[in-house]
């Protein structure tokens, strides 16, 4: 009723009005969406805020109190939340690095004509399609176990013996497994990058009797760098909250060696219950995030324009 | 991190529906359920649609004659024989229905926590461990069954509870969930490997026998581990073995003025025995091992001996290998100074206080932890799956008692020799046997597991480990005000 009184006296009304309310008619069957996105989005946000100014744990006897920045000042005191920043960037850093090499391996080699590459490519890209949880639980007991692990055997067979590998290498079997599983992702865009650089400028380039290193570096390379920023981007995106591996490999230990920011968060949250810190850490990580991907999204931001970057 | 948000996002919006809501959180709380009923109404976009939705919530159901328990449970064997058994409750109680919310163990802690301590209540019983039931029902958040019911239910007969297991679930005297299983811990080991090496495993074994076995029987050429234990972060994983340790050697948490006591000499004796007997004997790579590759371990005849909880001894007899099944035996946990060392544990069914339906939920916990569901489980489900450590009558229950031969005896034991109320040596302020009582434990406990594993896994040495951890634990209890 009021909705159509108002476009009713709309009519009347200056020419700058009567657009204004066309504009927002015209967004109305949008808002019931925008509003369910804001709800779930932002409003669980805002209260997240809230509760990180707040000293609140669930078990302690005391009430919520308001203790303003405390939670934050604390987190830069807390040496395992610096151990979890600093375990977050290596890892994130070596897993986003060696994904896009080892898929970028990969998809070369997949790039050519063989026998059984359809075959060879749905098996490269699997290990990207078995969940985390089971993934890890494989990796766990059926290549990194000292006793039933392939690892092990290899090893021992060699004549080096049996290495405790999660024990001695914590942060680098989370490594391997995450970038086990990631450079199959890697491998899927790369693949497509390279099946869409023009086989004239190759046959071109050959004419030309350039060598194949040559086409690589100077042709298919900046062709490709979309690409990988892209995947670099998404992969960052993803293992930054890398949580499977770790909660199924180590549970963050050995002493906190392996907890990233959000198995810190999940920590707090739900072993030391402080809601209050939890949320603190959780917006913290949030900003790290927020630091690292905006000036990546901007980066990558070109290739989503028309034509791209030439 | 998103998760995060939105679950905290969720519980706010838990407390929101209930009426004890605190002042300015309730109204920050109420706007996003009306936001979001908007919303949902206006997917539907015509106001048609609108009217319709907001009748339907308007619509409460006016009188229920019958009533639905909602129950949050540990996914466990046990827990999901009773989900099958239920019918049978249904005969007796037609006016019941049952929802059964069954959750991995490590989510139904959260999960339950957060619907109890936020007063939504979701839940009409909820499965607790005997560290929560003293901690909620000082809270307040869980109903004192000893005055409301027990009192007046003859039939359920409360004093055939095992004393031990009926103290954990108890608070001040007064009983505040009823005990579903009850478990210790005690040694596992195979009779094959003891008798090739010439060795006997006394029914009482002590920590330095212990050692000296595994010494023996650690075989690298054929990959078998002396002893497997728990070494993998987590105050429910390695700390729970640890502390039976460490209370057997004389040590303790605290003392009575609550000033951390892991660094006086009887409890970093403990300490390191525990990390140098898993390092030079145990299994490879033992900081990421928990019961789970244990059991692993110990059923494919990798481990000469294990130390762990008394309810494995079905799945091990039901798991292991054919060489290995026939060789099984079991011995009481070794001591050292203190006696009846093993620890106790029990799974609880409590009745939040929010719940609107109690006498109902007192009809449903009483029918699952009474005789009666227990001969029915070994009747329809085999008697080696029923719930154990709960009842004395279990234990004289023929059947029973033939299914479980080897072990049940050692149980009823390792259980009734526990003492959670006088764990250690020397006087403590504090309950429980393989954790302390307080809501800080959780946080100390996985602080103090976190070290531990660095110590097993050498990347640093048991006394670092004792000595961050202290410093940790120091910081924490003045934080929460127990040291002045």
């Amino acid at each position: 009723m009021a909705l159509s009184l108002s476009l009713q006296s709309g009519k009347r009304a200056s020419p700058v009005r009567n657009a204004l309310v066309k504009g927002w008619w015209d967004r109305l069957p949008l808002l019931p969406a925008l509003v369910v996105v804001l709800c779930v989005t932002q409003l669980p946000f805002i209260i997240t805020l809230y509760y990180s100014l707040q000293r609140w744990n669930l078990v302690s006897t005391s009430a919520p109190r308001f203790v303003w920045f405390r939670n934050f000042l604390n987190a830069f005191n807390d040496a395992v939340f610096l151990k979890a920043v600093f375990n977050t960037a290596v890892m994130t850093g070596s897993i986003v690095i060696a994904s896009v090499f080892f898929g970028g391996l990969l998809a070369a080699g997949l790039n050519r004509e063989f026998r059984g590459r359809t075959l060879a490519r749905t098996l490269a890209i699997t290990p990207f399609f078995i969940m985390p949880v089971a993934a890890a639980l494989f990796w766990k007991t059926g290549i990194f176990d000292p006793t039933f692990g392939i690892l092990g055997w290899i090893t021992d067979a060699v004549g080096i013996g049996r290495f405790n590998w999660i024990s001695q290498y914590p942060r680098l079997t989370i490594i391997l497994l995450t970038t086990w599983q990631w450079s199959a992702f890697a491998l899927l865009i790369l693949l497509a990058g390279m099946q869409s650089f023009p086989t004239e400028v190759a046959e071109a380039a050959a004419v030309d009797g350039a060598s194949r290193f040559y086409t690589f570096r100077r042709l298919m390379l900046p062709h490709l760098r979309p690409f990988i920023e892209l995947t670099a981007l998404l992969t960052a995106m993803y293992v930054l909250e890398n949580f499977a591996a770790i909660a199924i490999l180590t549970n963050g230990g050995p002493a906190y060696a392996t907890t990233n920011l959000s198995y810190y968060v999940y920590l707090e949250a739900f072993s030391a219950f402080d809601l209050g810190r939890a949320s603190a850490f959780g917006m913290i990580a949030l900003a790290f995030a927020i630091a690292l991907t905006v000036p990546m999204l901007r980066v990558v931001s070109g290739i989503f324009k028309e034509g791209g970057r030439a | 991190m998103e998760w995060v948000v939105l679950l905290l996002g969720r519980g706010v919006a838990a407390i929101g529906t209930s009426d004890n809501s605190v002042g300015f959180l309730g109204e920050v709380i109420y706007m996003p359920t009306t936001l979001s009923r908007l919303a949902r109404a206006g997917a539907h976009v015509s106001t048609l649609a609108l009217s319709i939705a907001f009748g339907l919530f308007a619509a409460q159901p006016g009188h229920a004659e019958e009533v639905t328990l909602t129950v949050a449970l540990a996914a466990n064997p046990q827990m999901q024989t009773a989900a099958k058994l239920i019918d049978n409750f249904y005969t007796k109680h037609p006016d019941i229905k049952v929802k059964f919310q069954t959750l991995p163990e490590n989510q139904l802690r959260p999960t339950v926590l957060k619907d109890v301590a936020t007063n939504s209540g979701q839940f009409d019983i909820v499965m607790i461990g005997a560290y929560e039931v003293p901690l909620w029902a000082e809270k307040g958040w869980i109903t004192n069954l000893s005055q409301e019911y027990v009192v007046n239910d003859k039939e359920w007969n409360a004093d055939d509870l095992i004393k031990p297991i009926r103290d954990l679930v108890s608070f001040n005297g007064d009983m505040y969930a009823t005990p579903f299983y009850g478990s210790s811990s005690f040694i596992f080991y195979r009779k094959d490997l003891f008798e090739k090496a010439g060795l006997t495993m006394p029914e009482q074994p002590t920590w330095d026998q212990i050692a000296e076995f595994a010494a023996k029987l650690d075989d690298d050429s054929t990959n078998t581990a002396g002893i497997c234990l728990r070494g993998i972060p987590g105050w429910g994983q390695s700390l729970a073995p640890l502390t039976t340790v460490i209370n057997t050697f004389g040590g303790r948490w605290f003392d009575e003025n609550w000033e951390p006591q892991l660094s006086a000499p009887k409890t970093k004796e403990a300490i390191n025995f525990y990390v140098n007997l898993l390092k030079e004997h145990g299994q490879p790579d033992a900081a990421k091992d928990g019961w789970q590759e244990c059991l692993q371990l110990f059923t494919q005849g990798k481990a000469a001996m294990w130390y762990d909880d008394t309810v494995f001894a079905g799945p091990v007899l039901d798991q292991a290998s054919p060489e290995v099944k026939d060789n099984v035996g079991f011995a009481l946990a070794p001591i050292k100074e203190k006696p009846g060392s093993g620890w106790l544990w029990a799974w609880g069914l409590a009745i939040p206080k929010t719940s609107k339906h109690q006498d109902a939920a007192w009809e449903l916990i009483s029918w699952l932890t009474s005789e009666e569901y227990i001969k029915l489980a070994g009747e329809k489900a085999g008697w080696g799956t029923v719930p154990p450590g709960s009842r004395k009558s279990t234990y004289m229950l023929p059947e029973y008692q033939k299914a479980t031969s080897t072990y049940a005896e050692l149980t009823l034991k390792a259980i009734s020799d526990a003492d959670p109320l006088k764990p250690t040596v020397d006087p403590v302020p504090y309950t429980g046997v393989q954790y302390v009582t307080i809501p800080e434990f959780e946080q100390i406990g996985d602080f103090t597991s976190q070290q531990l594993a660095g110590a097993i896994s050498g990347q640093m040495s048991a006394d670092e480990a004792i000595a961050a951890s202290e410093e940790k634990i120091r910081e924490i209890m003045t934080d929460a005000g127990y040291i002045k």
